[in-house]
C-alpha cells in the first residue's frame, strides 16, 4: 500500500531561532507589526510502499529520529495518510 | 520562605565542601540558591582558573608595546605605533563543538569577536586552530563537515576574513575535537573600551539578543535532585545568529564612539552574573539590577536561569547618567534590544532583584579571578611514558630504500591528512572580505592583512604540534611558539606578542598536570627569548578521549596542546615575502642544519608506525639565530621565498613551495653521513627553505658568511612540471597535486 | 560621478565599497541607509555584498523591501545606474530589476576563490571597455551563486546581449570545469533589457589594488566611470 507522511521539523521551542528573528524584524519593517512570533522548520513529505498504516507510521519516526531531524535541537510532528 | 540549599546541592553544583564554607564565610550566612548557583560558575574552571592561574602566572607578560596585559581586560593590547593598537585573543569551544559541531563552532567564532569589539576594536582578521579524530571515521567526518561550516557561515556572515588556521588529525581527537578560534582587531590608542563600571547612579543597560535559557551550568542543573527545578527543559546547544552579531558590532562601535560609555562587556560564559561581577569589582563599586527587567526569549525564567544563561549576541553597557538617549538611539537604528536594568551603586555588593524581592546578595570581588575566587596548587607527576618516548634508537628504523620507497615516502605524506591542502577548509571561508588580506593570491608562512589606511600589516599565525607536547611538553611547547615566530619572520614579519589557547585532559591527574606544567615552562623560556609576552588567552582543561563517566587517564586525554597565536608586524611591504618559486633557474637552498633526526615526525609516526619517540631536535638559541639570518636575508632583498620546514620535513616544505609556484625542483642527494630518510622528511627544527636568484648568488653566500650561518646548497627551480632528486623523478607536479588535493574531499566530498 | 552605497542591515562590503571607490577610485561616495526613502543626489547606486538579514530566508529575499529599494527601482526605471555585487545581485533579482535568480551553490558548499570571468556583453556600458579576450581573475565568495533563469530567459538574455561575464579557466575557456557553482551557461553576471541595471556575483573591489596582489577589478570599475546616466537606454 502506498503512504505520505507529511513531516514537519521545528526547531525546539527553548532554542533561538536566528532565521525566525530575522524575518520577524523584516515583517516588522515591511509594517506587519502584528506578529508576535515567528518561528521556521522544514516540511519534508515520504512517499511510503509499506503494509499498514502502523508501519508507515514506524518509519516515518525512525526516518525522523536518525536523519531529518537533530534531536539535540529540533523536534518534529508528523501525519500519515494513505495515498 | 524556602529552606536553603544544602552541602549536598552545592556538590552537585561542582563545588567542593571547603568552597561552600568559603562562601558561607564570606556572606556571613548560608547562601540561598541563586547565590550558590552564581558561586557555583563563576568559582568553575571555566570563569576562575582556579586549577590554572597560578601557572599563567609565571609566563611573561611585559613588552614596551603592551597597553593591556594579560588578564587586564577582554583581550590583549598592543601598540602598534602611529596611535594604534591591535587586541588579539585565541578561544576555545571544544566541548560545544564535541555535542553540536556546527552550533559548537559558530558560537566560538561569535564568542571570540566580541571579547574583541568590546574593547572598541574592529576586527580585521580570524583564524582557526582545529584538530579532529581518524579522518577515515563517520564521527570525525561529521565532526569536521559540521565545524568548518559552522566557523564558515558564522564568520562569513559576520564579515571579517578568516585568514589563516591549522587542521590536525589524531585518534586521541576522536570523541573531544579541539576548536580554537582566534580575532584580531584594530583600535585607536585612546579610544579603548574598558571591562569596568563606577560612577554612582550611572545607568546599566543589557543590549542586543534576548536572554534564554541557554548554557546554563551543564548536567548539574539538570539533575532532577536540585530543588529550583527549571521551568522547561534546558536546550543542550546554543544557537548562534551572526547577523545579530553584525549588528552588535556596528551598534557597539557607534556607542563606544559615542563617548558616553563607561565600560562594556560581552556576555559569554556566566552571562549576567559574569559581566556585572567583574565590571563591578574592577570599578570598585556595586551595582543593583532588577532581573525582570531582562528581556527574554522564554516567560517565566527563574532568577539564577537569567543570572547564569549564556545565550549569545549580548553586551552589558554602563553609561553616563544622562546620555541614555543617545545610547538608546543608536541601538534604535540597528533594530537592537537596549534595556536598562540596573544602576551602579555605592559601596561593593551586587544585589539582584526580581519584581522587587532580593534574590541574591553577594559581594563581587569575591566572584572573581584576582579576588576572592579560589586558587590551587595542582599536584603533577611524570608519567611513565616520557622516559619510554626517549629510549627510541634511530638504529632500530631502516632508512628508506632506494627511490622507490623514497618515492612512496613522499606519496604518502604529500596525501597524508596532516599534510595535504587544506583548500577544501579554507575555501568555505571568505578570505578576502576587507580588502586587506594581502597573501590572497601569494601564499606565505603567516597571514598578512593590512591595517587599512596604513602602511602597517599584521602578521598572523597559529601553531601547535600536539605530538611533540605529549612527547615533550616543555620542549613541545617551546617548539609552537618557535614555529609561529619562525612563519612570522619566514614572512617578512617581526614577532610581537603572542595568545594562548591551552588545550589538556583532566586537571585533577597529576601526569596530565605535569603536561600543562611542562607546557607553560616551555612557553615561558620561548616567548622570553623572541620577546613575545603572552596577552592572555584560554585554558581548556577536560579534553579527554573517553567517553563519560568512564575512568580517565594520562594515556586517554587528547595530545596537551597548547595552541599559540602569535601577532606579528610588518611596516611597508618592501619586506613581505612568499613561500612560493619565483623564476626557473633559481636556487633553492636550505638555511639551517640538517641532522639525522626522525623524532616525532609524521613519517615516522604514520609511515614507520613508530608512536614512541621523543620531540624533534630543537635548540632555542640556534632558532633564534637562524630567525636573525632570515630577517637579514629578506631585509637585503637576497632572497626571492622562504618558506619553513615543518610538518613532514624538507621534501614536504619544497613540493608546497614548488606546488605554489607552479614550478618544479631539481634537487640534490642528501649529504653524504645522513640517513635520506631523516634528510627529506625528518622535522628537526630550525630550518627554512629559500629560493635566490642566480645573479645574486654571491651576493647571498657571501651574506650568509658573515653572519656565519650555517646552509646548503639543495637545487634549483625548474620550468619543468616535476620533482627530481639527483636523477630519479619523484613526482611531477601535476602527481603532487593530485594527491595533496584529493585527500580532504576524498573523505568529505 | 557620485556613488551611493546601500547598506541593508547585514551588509558587509559596504566599507569595502567606499574604500574601493572613494579612496582607491577618487570618486564621491554616500553610504544610503535602508530606512531612508532618498538618493542624495547619487549617479550610481551601488548594493553591495553582505549577508542582508542573515540571508536566512532566501538571499536577499527580505532586504529588497527595506524602504530604500523604492527609490533604487524609481531610479532604475527612470535609467538611472544600479550595480550589485554578490547579495546586491541577489536583491536585484528579488526585486525584479534583473531576470533569473541565484540559488546555492551545486555542490552546496559556500566558495570563497579566486576565478576567471570573460566578458561578453560588446553593448553593457560594464563589459564594452573591457577585453573581450583576455580572462580576468576575480574573487568570488558565495553559498548561492548558482545562476538560474529558464531557458527562455536565457534565449533572451543572449539575443539581446545581456550576459555580462561568464566563468572561464585562466586561459579563457569556458568550460564546465571552470564553473565554480553549476550557473546556467557559465553565467557570472547580467544586466536588464535597458541595459542599467547590472549584477554580478564576483568581487570586482576585491581585486582593484596592486597591493593585493591582483587589480584585475580595476578596469571593471573604471568602466562604471564612463557611463554617462544621461545616455543610459
Amino acid at each position: 500500500m502506498k503512504f505520505i507522511a507529511e513531516i514537519d521539523v521545528m526547531p525546539q521551542k527553548e532554542i533561538l531561532d536566528p532565521q525566525g528573528k530575522a524575518v520577524m524584524l523584516g515583517l516588522k519593517n515591511l509594517g506587519i507589526r502584528n506578529v508576535a512570533d515567528v518561528r521556521i522548520g522544514r516540511h519534508i513529505t515520504l512517499e511510503m510502499e509499506v503494509d499498514n498504516q502502523a508501519a508507515a507510521e514506524e518509519e516515518a519516526a525512525f526516518a525522523c529520529q536518525k536523519l531529518l531531524a537533530n534531536l539535540i535541537m529540533e523536534d518534529y510532528t508528523f501525519t500519515v495518510r494513505p495515498a | 520562605m524556602e529552606a536553603l540549599p544544602t552541602l549536598e546541592t552545592a556538590r552537585k553544583l561542582g563545588l567542593l565542601a571547603e568552597e561552600y564554607d568559603q562562601i558561607c564565610q564570606i556572606l556571613g550566612r548560608q547562601p540561598n540558591f541563586n547565590e550558590l548557583s552564581i558561586y557555583s560558575v563563576m568559582w568553575s574552571e571555566h570563569c576562575s582558573y582556579k586549577n590554572s592561574i597560578l601557572w599563567l602566572k609565571t609566563l611573561p607578560k611585559d613588552s614596551p608595546r603592551m597597553l593591556a596585559k594579560a588578564g587586564e581586560e577582554n583581550a590583549g593590547l598592543v601598540d602598534l605605533g602611529d596611535g594604534l593598537a591591535c587586541a588579539f585573543k585565541i578561544e576555545s569551544h571544544n566541548h560545544p563543538s564535541a555535542l553540536e559541531p556546527y552550533q559548537g563552532a559558530a558560537t566560538g567564532v561569535g564568542g571570540i569577536n566580541r571579547d574583541i569589539f568590546t574593547m572598541g576594536a574592529r576586527p580585521i582578521a580570524q583564524l582557526n586552530s582545529l584538530r579532529f579524530g581518524n579522518l577515515a571515521t563517520d564521527r570525525t567526518k561529521w565532526i569536521m563537515r559540521g565545524v568548518v561550516k559552522g566557523i564558515g557561515d558564522y564568520g562569513n556572515a559576520f564579515g571579517v576574513p578568516t585568514v589563516g588556521g591549522e587542521v590536525y588529525f589524531d585518534d586521541c581527537y576522536e570523541i573531544n575535537p579541539l576548536v580554537n578560534a582566534f580575532s584580531a582587531g584594530i583600535v585607536e590608542v585612546g579610544k579603548v573600551a574598558r571591562a569596568i563600571s563606577y560612577g554612582v547612579g550611572n545607568p546599566v543597560f543589557i543590549v542586543g539578543s534576548a536572554t534564554g535559557k541557554d548554557g546554563i551550568g551543564g548536567a548539574a542543573f539538570a539533575s532532577e535532585d536540585i530543588s529550583e527545578k527549571s521551568t522547561e527543559k534546558l536546550p543542550a546547544v546554543q544557537v548562534g545568529d551572526p547577523f545579530q552579531e553584525k549588528l552588535l558590532l556596528e551598534a557597539t562601535l557607534e556607542v563606544i564612539a559615542s563617548g558616553h560609555v563607561v565600560g562594556i562587556q560581552d556576555m559569554g560564559a556566566a552571562g549576567i552574573i559574569c559581566s556585572t561581577s567583574e565590571m563591578s569589582a574592577k570599578g570598585e563599586h556595586g551595582m543593583v539590577v532588577w532581573l525582570d527587567k531582562v528581556p527574554t526569549r522564554q516567560p517565566n525564567m527563574k532568577p539564577f536561569e537569567i543570572l547564569l544563561s549564556e545565550s549569545q549576541e549580548r553586551m552589558l553597557v554602563v553609561v553616563e547618567k544622562g546620555h541614555e538617549a543617545v545610547i538608546q538611539a543608536i541601538f534604535d537604528k540597528w533594530d537592537l534590544n537596549c534595556v536598562q536594568i540596573g544602576e551602579v551603586t555605592a559601596g561593593e555588593r551586587l544585589h539582584f532583584y526580581m519584581h522587587g524581592q532580593l534574590v541574591a546578595d553577594v559581594p563581587a570581588e569575591s566572584l572573581v579571578l584576582g579576588g576572592g575566587a579560589p586558587q590551587y596548587q595542582r599536584e603533577f607527576k611524570e608519567p611513565a611514558y616520557y622516559q619510554e618516548f626517549k629510549k627510541f634508537d634511530l638504529a632500530t628504523v631502516p632508512d628508506v630504500n632506494g627511490p622507490d620507497e623514497l618515492r612512496q615516502v613522499a606519496r604518502h605524506l604529500l596525501a597524508h591528512p596532516n599534510l595535504c591542502s587544506r583548500a577544501w577548509v579554507y575555501e568555505q571561508y571568505d578570505s578576502m572580505v576587507g580588502t586587506a588580506n594581502v597573501n590572497a593570491t601569494e601564499p606565505c608562512d603567516a597571514a598578512i592583512v593590512n591595517v587599512k589606511g596604513t602602511n602597517k600589516n599584521l602578521v598572523l599565525t597559529v601553531d601547535c604540534n600536539g605530538r611533540y607536547v605529549k612527547a615533550d611538553p616543555e620542549v613541545g611547547c617551546a617548539i609552537a611558539v618557535a614555529e609561529a615566530a619562525r612563519n612570522v619572520v619566514c614572512s617578512g614579519g617581526e614577532p610581537v606578542a603572542i595568545t594562548n589557547n591551552l588545550n589538556f585532559g583532566n586537571p585533577y591527574l597529576p601526569e596530565v598536570y605535569w603536561q600543562f606544567v611542562g607546557a607553560i615552562k616551555g612557553m615561558s623560556r620561548a616567548c622570553l627569548k623572541f620577546s613575545t609576552p603572552v596577552t592572555g588567552g584560554n585554558v581548556s582543561f577536560y579534553n579527554q578521549s573517553v567517553p563519560k563517566n568512564a575512568p580517565a587517564s594520562v594515556e586517554s586525554a587528547v595530545f596537551p596542546t597548547p595552541t599559540i597565536g602569535m601577532l606579528g608586524l610588518l611596516e611597508g611591504w618592501e619586506n613581505k615575502m612568499s613561500l612560493t618559486f619565483k623564476q626557473p633557474g633559481d636556487l633553492i637552498y636550505l638555511i639551517g642544519r640538517p641532522v639525522n633526526d626522525l623524532a616525532s615526525s609524521e613519517y615516522l609516526y604514520s609511515y614507520r608506525g613508530v608512536k614512541a619517540s621523543p620531540a624533534p631536535a630543537f635548540d632555542l638559541d640556534y632558532e633564534y639565530a637562524v630567525h636573525q639570518v632570515i630577517k637579514a636575508l629578506i631585509s637585503g632583498k637576497l632572497i626571492r621565498s622562504a618558506h619553513d620546514v615543518a610538518d613532514g620535513g624538507l621534501f614536504v616544505a619544497v613540493a608546497e613551495s614548488a606546488l605554489h609556484g607552479q614550478l618544479g625542483g631539481q634537487l640534490n642527494l642528501a649529504p653524504a653521513g645522513l640517513r635520506h630518510d631523516a634528510f627529506w622528511f625528518g622535522e628537526a627544527q630550525s630550518r627554512v627553505v629559500v629560493t635566490v636568484a642566480p645573479a645574486q648568488q654571491a651576493g647571498f653566500e657571501a651574506r650568509l658568511a658573515q653572519l656565519n650561518a650555517d646552509w646548503l646548497a639543495l637545487g634549483q627551480v625548474t620550468a619543468q612540471p616535476q620533482l627530481t632528486i639527483g636523477h630519479d623523478l619523484i613526482l611531477t607536479l601535476a602527481e603532487a597535486a593530485e594527491l595533496h588535493l584529493g585527500t580532504l574531499p576524498g573523505y568529505l566530498g | 560621478m557620485k556613488f551611493g552605497i546601500v547598506v541593508f542591515p547585514g551588509s558587509n562590503c559596504d566599507d569595502d565599497m567606499v574604500y574601493t571607490l572613494g579612496q582607491l577610485m577618487g570618486q564621491p561616495t554616500v553610504k544610503l541607509w535602508h530606512k531612508d526613502t532618498h538618493l542624495q543626489g547619487c549617479d550610481w547606486v551601488v548594493l553591495p555584498g553582505g549577508f542582508s538579514y542573515g540571508d536566512y530566508l532566501r538571499s536577499g529575499a527580505i532586504a529588497r523591501f527595506s524602504p530604500i529599494m523604492e527609490a533604487v527601482v524609481a531610479h532604475a526605471q527612470a535609467g538611472g545606474p544600479v550595480l550589485g555585487i554578490c547579495n546586491g545581485f541577489q536583491i536585484l533579482t528579488e526585486a525584479g530589476l534583473l531576470p533569473g535568480a541565484l540559488l546555492r551553490n551545486l555542490n552546496r558548499k559556500y566558495v570563497c576563490r579566486n576565478v576567471y570571468l570573460k566578458p561578453v556583453s560588446g553593448r553593457a556600458a560594464l563589459t564594452a571597455p573591457l577585453d573581450h579576450q583576455r580572462a580576468y581573475q576575480i574573487p568570488i565568495a558565495h553559498g548561492d551563486g548558482r545562476y538560474y533563469a529558464p531557458p527562455k530567459t536565457l534565449a533572451q538574455l543572449n539575443h539581446n546581449d545581456q550576459i555580462l561575464f561568464k566563468y572561464c579557466d585562466a586561459q579563457g575557456q569556458i568550460t564546465p570545469e571552470a564553473n565554480p557553482n553549476g550557473s546556467a551557461e557559465n553565467i557570472a553576471g547580467v544586466c536588464n533589457a535597458a541595459k542599467n541595471v547590472f549584477g554580478m556575483m564576483p568581487h570586482p573591489e576585491r581585486a582593484a589594488s596592486p597591493l593585493l596582489g591582483n587589480a584585475d577589478g580595476r578596469p571593471l570599475l573604471d568602466a562604471l566611470l564612463r557611463l554617462q546616466p544621461a545616455l543610459v537606454g
